[in-house]
């Protein structure tokens, strides 16, 4: 029997809109919900639409509140919406919030085992009682089930309410529990439940709904710290070390589950089988600290192995001192930065831009390190190769600058390609052959156009032997405390951080007819500050774009910022550090740049843009902002 | 202020290695230490030891941390790399070099501020890995550098320049090994060049982390009477009833077995040490034996020397990870980098 229920009513705005809406997931952590949702997310990228989950979570393990979100968007929009169609709230503790955060004319579907408050009605929501937890209770023996599959059955309901191919499900559902049928089962049975009950209860599917499409067919789905470790593997690490930190953990998780599945290698002639039977071409250290792992990485990249690590801004700010020692003594080393929420401990599973500053200059006396912006899993694995072709030939320590949301949050970006063709670049490393043939070596000369001097790994012939040191030195190498002898090489280190310019990631840049207003980001506002562009034009301002993915900067984006009568600048910190660095580095006014910072720790959401540069350029007529391109 | 560069008089008649090298050859820049200090005596055993062992200079790595003890790296082999890390972390440092490259010699320089207090930490794991290395932690009880503050080691009771008592508990590096589960602890004295140099030789044949702790008096600011790290004290409360000789594994062992109890422990390489002389009952691979033998010396005022402990068995930081025996350093891209038709398969489970 299929009802239309008086609540669920044709809002003309909404109506027939198809693969274009947003919905929450409110549950409680450590419930089981994260695979539902993700089979939910997994199942609308299979059927070829442009979606997003970006999974809110807490710092805890059980208990607390956590939030997913979906976005659908086909045209590709896919940054965090705030005005979300339908809310799944599978959490009491947070029904008031999670209710009043529906759109009005959107849905709330909740567990009808039980009575919602009636304080939490709402007139201009329509509300979808499931009861999910009598019909888990009803059909699994064991608790746990009782529980796990709750997620399931809402899962189901939202297959039939969305229009989800119920084919795409059962097949992902036998990809992933294949193995096990009782779990299978299980699964197939929970989504059957909450299937049919919407069937039967409600008119499916709602008025926005996805429909198949082919525009994510040569895509993949994949997260941030998966791509980084993937790019590592394929630049040529050997060694890697870390201290385990929230949200990098995954990039070294990651990075050790592709080593043993790429980089063991059969030793001839041993048993099959046995514990000698395969060399692992790797080696991971799990260090005591971040100090350590920085320190592994320079002493395994000064003896020539390709090494990085992985941390988020508390690792930094321990490695500062080593990371002042790899400058200037010119080592290079490969840091992923996967950045949370700070000061201090922070938030650590929530998002944030803010160690641009720090990592620009870690370390006491004059340091200036060279950082890259991935702005989605795509660029991590491109710029994580790149990274340390980038560190080897400017042997110093290079950044890449994640965030919790690139590098947890599973992505729909064009699928990785490799060239075979390539191979690493190691800089002016100088093997025994090329010590031959040079009368006399010494570690800080013979400089070249990128201020880069050749170096030699131990082991290498003693011509080549030099004392490393992160006292003061001169070019030779030798300590000194003579003014100019120390500054000679200082200077040098300045001019090759420049010269580094040009062989980073060019910015992006988006330019439209007429506009004078310039929005300049970073990193992963780079979805939200696009679809802001589509609706500050809807509005009637034209708005260029650029998003600068490497520092030092191009001169790009001097240029840029100099052209337009408004120039905005939108990064996730408190204290604009992407505005300072430019302004500082340069020598731009300050003030030509609009700050827009969001750093509340959850993604930034495009309205968030559109209402800044809103409140400073007035549109040519008046209409909401929240209106749809 | 350059280091002096030491001059190199072609002095005839030294004698030469299998290498035709001499012990100048294992040499390096002047010292720039004060005159008399403990550890230019190091510095020379160190040189007299690969000098020794025949060892080539290129395949040796020597690393510091920050201190007078970590400026001697620059003063030992010129011919090897060397890096003068930061202050305590020339642990961490040496942990990666040698897991990019297993093939070379490690030796490492520390001191009792740069290894008991800054860089206990990472001591104290670079011994759980049991990275093959030599670590040398030259002791003297006190911060030179800085002139004269108390280290971690300095005993209760002992006095500094200036008259103040120490009323911290020291931290005797050998009892934190034991702990730390090391492979190889031998306590020895700047003074004693005939008990180091076979020592430091037993320390590089040894497979895994091998920490000699050498007492090695400050002459400026720790060798005055009411120190317990000075020449005069060491000398007086000294107790070697632990003695071994170093038979590297070229030689046939022909010395004699002169006593019942003497202990023959195979090193990694090949080479040998024998235990010429042990206390009744003395068992090097016996750790809780060990520690209490070092407690009733202490007990009793005494600073027990030679090789206290040592065992060969465990795995080091590369046997653990199943590493292949060349270098990781040396492996070629191609051997790294699994290639487009592995990228596309590997996307197929992301799609």
């Amino acid at each position: 029997m299929t009802t239309t229920l008086p609540h669920q009513r044709e809002d003309p705005t909404r109506a027939g809109r198809v693969n274009d809406f947003a919905l929450k997931l409110a549950n409680v952590n450590g419930t089981g919900s994260a695979s539902a949702n993700a089979l939910l997310m997994q199942a609308i990228f299979r059927m070829g639409i442009p979606v997003s989950g970006k999974n809110l979570f807490p710092s805890n393990i059980q208990g607390l509140p956590t939030w997913y979100e979906i976005r659908v968007n086909h045209t590709g929009f896919t940054a965090r919406a705030l005005d979300y169609d339908l809310m799944v709230a599978m959490n009491s503790q947070t029904y008031a919030q999670d209710i009043a955060e529906v759109a009005p004319g959107g849905y709330v579907l909740y567990d009808s085992s039980w009575p919602l408050e009636p304080s939490l009605a709402r007139e201009d929501v329509g509300f979808l009682g499931v009861p999910l937890a009598k019909m888990c209770l009803e059909n699994f023996a064991t608790s746990r089930e009782r529980v796990l599959m709750k997620n399931v059955a809402y899962a189901g309901a939202l297959v039939a309410l969305l229009d989800v191919d119920l084919a795409v499900i059962a097949t992902l559902l036998n990809e992933s529990y294949g193995r096990n049928e009782k779990l299978l089962t299980s699964n197939q049975t929970a989504l059957r439940l909450g299937y049919d009950f919407a069937r039967e209860n409600f008119t499916c599917p709602l008025e926005f709904r996805v429909a198949p499409l082919a525009s994510t067919s040569r895509s993949i789905l994949i997260d941030g710290n998966t791509a980084s470790a993937l790019g590592c593997l394929y630049a040529g690490a050997t060694v890697a070390a870390w201290y385990p930190i929230t949200p990098a953990t995954a990039l070294m998780d990651n990075f050790t589950a592709l080593c043993a599945k790429y980089r063991r290698e059969p030793v001839d002639g041993a048993v099959a089988g046995s514990p000698d039977s395969t060399v692992n071409n790797y080696l991971i250290l799990q260090a005591e600290d971040e100090i350590a792992a920085i320190g592994m990485v320079l002493g395994a990249s000064w003896n020539g192995a390709r090494s990085f690590t992985s941390t988020s801004g508390p690792g930094i700010s321990l490695m500062s001192e080593l990371l002042g020692l790899a400058y200037y003594t010119e080592i290079p080393a490969v840091i992923f930065d996967v950045q949370r929420t700070g000061p201090s401990t922070g938030m650590p599973t929530r998002t944030q831009q803010a160690d641009i500053l720090l990592c620009a200059y870690a370390s006491h006396g004059d340091t200036k390190h060279i950082l890259l912006f991935p702005a989605n899993p795509h660029e991590c694995f491109e710029f994580a190769v790149q990274s340390f072709d980038v560190a080897e030939h400017f042997q110093t320590p290079v950044f890449v600058l994640s965030d919790l949301d690139i590098g947890m949050n599973d992505w729909v970006v064009p699928e990785l390609t490799w060239d075979d063709d390539y191979t690493w670049d190691r800089g002016r490393l100088l093997d025994d052959t090329d010590l031959s043939e040079i009368a006399e070596f010494f570690r800080y000369t013979d400089e070249d156009e990128d201020f880069v001097t050749p170096r030699t790994v131990p082991g290498s012939d003693p011509k080549g032997a030099y004392f490393i040191r992160g006292s003061g030195h001169d070019k030779f190498g030798k300590y000194t405390e003579v003014p100019d002898e120390y500054q000679e090489v200082v200077d040098r280190l300045k001019k090759k951080h420049a010269a580094a310019a040009s062989a980073l990631p060019a910015p992006i840049e988006v330019r439209r007819e007429g506009a004078r207003v310039g929005i300049v980001t970073v990193g992963s506002c780079d979805l939200a500050v696009r679809e802001a562009i589509e609706n500050l034009a809807t509005l009637g301002i034209a708005a260029n774009f650029l998003r600068v993915r490497g520092f030092p900067f191009a001169q790009s984006v001097r240029r840029f910022v100099e052209e337009h009568e408004h120039c905005f600048v939108v990064e996730q910190n408190r204290d604009a550090q992407l505005r300072s660095l430019i302004a500082v580095e340069t020598q731009l006014d300050i003030t030509k740049m609009h700050p827009v910072v969001h750093y509340g720790g959850f993604p930034l959401s495009a309205v968030q843009v559109v209402d800044a540069v809103t409140a400073i350029v007035t549109p040519p007529r008046v209409t909401s902002t929240k209106e749809r391109p | 202020m350059s280091a002096p560069t030491k001059p190199l008089i072609p002095l005839a008649g030294l004698p030469r290695n299998e290498l035709g090298l001499t012990v100048r050859d294992y040499e390096g820049a002047m010292s720039t230490l004060c005159a008399g200090c403990g550890h230019d005596s190091v510095t020379a055993a160190i040189s007299q030891t690969f000098f020794e062992l025949s060892t080539p200079p290129h395949t040796i790595a020597k690393l510091s941390g920050i201190g007078c003890s970590s400026k001697t790296p620059t003063y030992f082999v010129r011919g090897a790399h060397g890096f003068n890390s930061a202050h305590g972390r020339m642990a961490t440092i040496a942990t990666g070099a040698n897991a990019a490259n297993r093939e070379l010699t490690y030796i490492g320089i520390s001191g009792d501020g740069d290894s008991l207090s800054i860089g206990i930490g990472h001591l104290s794991h670079l011994i759980r890995r049991n990275v093959d290395m030599v670590y040398v932690l030259e002791n003297n009880g006190v911060y030179g550098l800085t002139k004269g503050q108390f280290s971690a080691s300095a005993d209760i009771g002992s006095r500094s320049k200036r008259g103040v008592s120490n009323d911290i508990a020291p931290i005797d590096p050998i009892m934190l090994g034991l702990t730390m589960g090391a492979t190889f602890l031998a306590r020895s004295f700047s003074g004693d060049k005939a008990q180091l140099v076979p020592l430091l030789k037993a320390a590089i044949a040894h497979k895994g982390t091998a920490l000699l702790d050498v007492i090695s008096p400050c002459v400026t600011f720790n060798d005055h009477e009411g120190s317990t790290k000075s020449y005069r004290f060491t000398r007086e409360h000294e107790v070697k009833e632990i003695a071994t000789d170093f038979v590297p594994w070229q030689q046939e062992i022909s010395m004699p077995h002169h006593k019942d109890d003497a202990r023959e422990v195979t090193l990694h390489d090949g080479s040998v040490v024998r235990f010429r002389s042990v206390p009744d009952g003395y068992d090097p691979h016996d750790r809780q034996g060990v520690e209490e033998y070092i407690r009733q010396r202490h007990a009793r005022g005494e600073i027990a020397t030679g090789l206290l402990y040592v065992n060969e068995s465990p795995q080091d930081v590369h046997e653990m990870n199943h590493t292949p025996e060349v270098a990781l350093s040396k492996l070629p891209f191609s051997r790294l980098c699994p290639g487009a038709g592995a990228l596309a398969r590997l996307q197929d489970d992301l799609r």
